[in-house]
């Protein structure tokens, strides 16, 4: 693993000195959400979401069950699509395109943004198909020594390569939790997204797994932008670079991780990271 | 154990103990005497038949033709219809009954159309089968000039098992996991991509269950294909879909109706035929299923 895995960094207090301050306004986002609302049928359940997520780092969202973090994610590629019923207004721009623009290739912006769910959901197929089947959908697959590489390649990236080498074909509903979960990052990564968004990825995890897919998450955003969903207040301030916290379906406080958890500017989000509500 | 009883005393919930076990005892019971009841009737009309029709059973009455003499006749020409209408009805009522449970299950959405049209698909899963029969009369034989051909028959059979074949592909459709679904989409799968590569396999014994259950209704069907035009009394089997025909139910039905006692022997064999042809089609059923079981798993 890398010189300071996220485990070592629990002091949150050296972490500020550590860490390079990348709100400022010279960096350029790559998520621009401007004054987005998203509705289920007539409920809203994001209201005036306004952030700007920066590449290269990790970003946490935080906040209590039905507070709309999920949802929000779920915006971001355009997962709520599938949901009946559902609209958003707003703008959200991903390298400065309107991902909501009619017209937009909801596909390839799939592709480019990648993602990881709560419960890991592997597909009934052998563990290279699993990864194999993002790189042939998309045209990616090239020859068969290509493909076996990117496979390779994918599972190497998510540390899961040396645990299944020599069973590549068998089925990934043999492998444990936490395996499957990496095997979903790396089938995620297969098809080289510039995003990845991961919904709560290691809530049913134990904490061993949990700690290698923190670890991962460490190493995965020299190469991604990485959005994470948790209800685990440790697990954001340990893998984290910025953190947003949400209440109700509004953004409440959204600043640098070690600021939103050791001097918020809201009283709310003080309530929220110390534990007296949520 | 001394303290049990005092534990159980001070148990709030062991007042209707006794109760609540007589009662999970009486169920079983029941339920056991239901299954028993169900099975013994069946048992009783399987024996029958075989008491009847066993002797006549053999090689001879399997290939030879019908015959005014009892023990001459032979039930060829209607297990060659019967096989050949079935075949052609699958070929016709699947890739439909497959498509349009695609369709609405995938794309159809819950607008009011949609609803109005899985309500129909409901209602005519229930229409008697003879209905059927005269649709196919008027449109099939006479209205499109296929005339009492194989291939009226099976179309009307198609038309009668696709409400089934639908219903029970939707079912194994909405079966398959949403995260599955989900899964694909979120690598940039398209809506046809997801559903042919991850969707249909996983349904696919869902759905191959669904279609032997309405092949195995089409196969004992005899009304709609007397009004549709099968032949009664059948002396060559058909060769081509445009051939008369007939099938194993109306053959049975005639031998039945006969005044002659042996004929009635004839029609219990008939049934035996008939009986171990849907066996054997349950059993191919069942083969797939699990081999495409094993193939999700691997």
């Amino acid at each position: 693993m890398s010189t300071a895995t996220p485990r070592q960094m629990t002091s949150l207090g050296e972490l500020a000195s550590k860490r390079q301050d990348s709100t400022d306004a010279n960096t350029p986002a790559k998520i621009d959400v401007e004054k987005l609302n998203f509705y289920y049928g007539d409920k809203r359940a994001l209201q005036d979401i306004s952030i700007r997520i920066k590449p290269n780092l990790v970003t946490a969202f935080i906040g209590p069950s039905g507070c709309g973090k999920s949802t929000f994610l779920r915006t971001l590629n355009r997962m709520n699509d599938i949901i009946p019923g559902t609209h958003a207004d707003g703008r959200i721009l991903i390298d400065n395109v309107d991902i909501y623009k009619s017209g937009m290739d909801v596909v390839q912006l799939r592709r480019r943004v990648g993602m990881v769910f709560q419960k890991s959901n592997p597909f009934p197929k052998s563990i290279f198909e699993n990864i194999a089947y993002g790189l042939r959908i998309n045209g990616m697959a090239g020859s068969k020594s290509e493909l076996a590489g990117r496979v390779e390649e994918s599972l190497k990236q998510a540390a899961l390569w040396d645990e299944v080498k020599d069973r590549l074909h068998e089925s990934a509903l043999a492998l444990s939790g936490g395996q499957q979960q990496r095997l979903c990052i790396a089938r995620a990564l297969a098809v080289r997204p510039e995003i990845l968004l991961m919904d709560e990825p290691a809530s049913a995890l134990d904490p061993i797994a949990t700690q290698r897919i923190e670890e991962l998450v460490y190493d995965l955003k020299k190469t991604y932008t990485i959005v994470i969903v948790t209800h685990n207040m440790q697990q954001a301030a340990r893998v984290s670079d910025h953190t947003a916290f949400f209440w109700l379906g509004r953004l409440v406080e959204y600043d640098r991780t070690e600021k939103i958890f050791t001097a918020p500017a809201e009283k709310l989000t003080e309530d929220y990271v110390t534990g007296r509500f949520g | 154990m001394s303290t049990a009883p005092l534990a159980l005393a001070a148990d709030p919930a062991s007042g209707r103990l006794a109760w609540r076990r007589f009662a999970d005892v009486a169920f079983q019971v029941v339920a056991l005497f239901v299954l028993l009841v169900a099975l013994a009737s069946l048992a009783a009309l399987i024996w029958d038949i075989v008491a009847d029709g066993a002797t006549r059973l053999s090689l001879d009455f399997i290939t030879s033709f019908p015959s005014r003499r009892a023990s001459q006749a032979g039930i060829w020409p209607a297990l060659i219809g019967s096989i050949f209408i079935i075949l052609v009805t699958a070929v016709l009522a699947v890739p439909v009954g497959v498509a349009a449970a695609i369709y609405l299950e995938e794309y159809g959405g819950r607008s009011l159309g949609a609803r109005l049209i899985e309500l129909n698909i409901t209602n005519l899963a229930a229409v008697p089968s003879i209905i059927y029969g005269l649709l196919g009369l008027g449109l099939f034989v006479r209205m499109l000039g296929m005339g009492r051909s194989v291939l009226a028959g099976a179309s009307t059979l198609a038309l009668l098992v696709l409400p089934v074949v639908i219903l029970s592909t939707r079912e194994a459709l909405r079966a398959v996991p949403g995260s599955l679904r989900e899964g694909s989409y979120a690598l940039g799968a398209t809506k046809w991509q997801t559903i042919w590569h991850q969707v249909l396999p996983v349904a696919t014994p869902g759905i191959l269950t669904g279609l032997i259950l309405a092949l195995s209704r089409a196969i004992g069907e005899t009304a709609p294909l007397i009004i549709a035009g099968a032949v009664t009394f059948a002396t060559f089997a058909p060769d081509s879909i445009w051939s008369p025909f007939t099938v194993l139910p109306i053959q049975i039905f005639n031998w039945v109706s006969r005044p002659q006692v042996d004929f009635h022997g004839n029609a219990a064999a008939g049934i035996l035929v008939l009986v171990l042809l849907l066996l054997s089609m349950n059993g191919v059923a069942i083969w797939l299923r699990d081999r495409y079981t094993k193939k999700g798993a691997a």
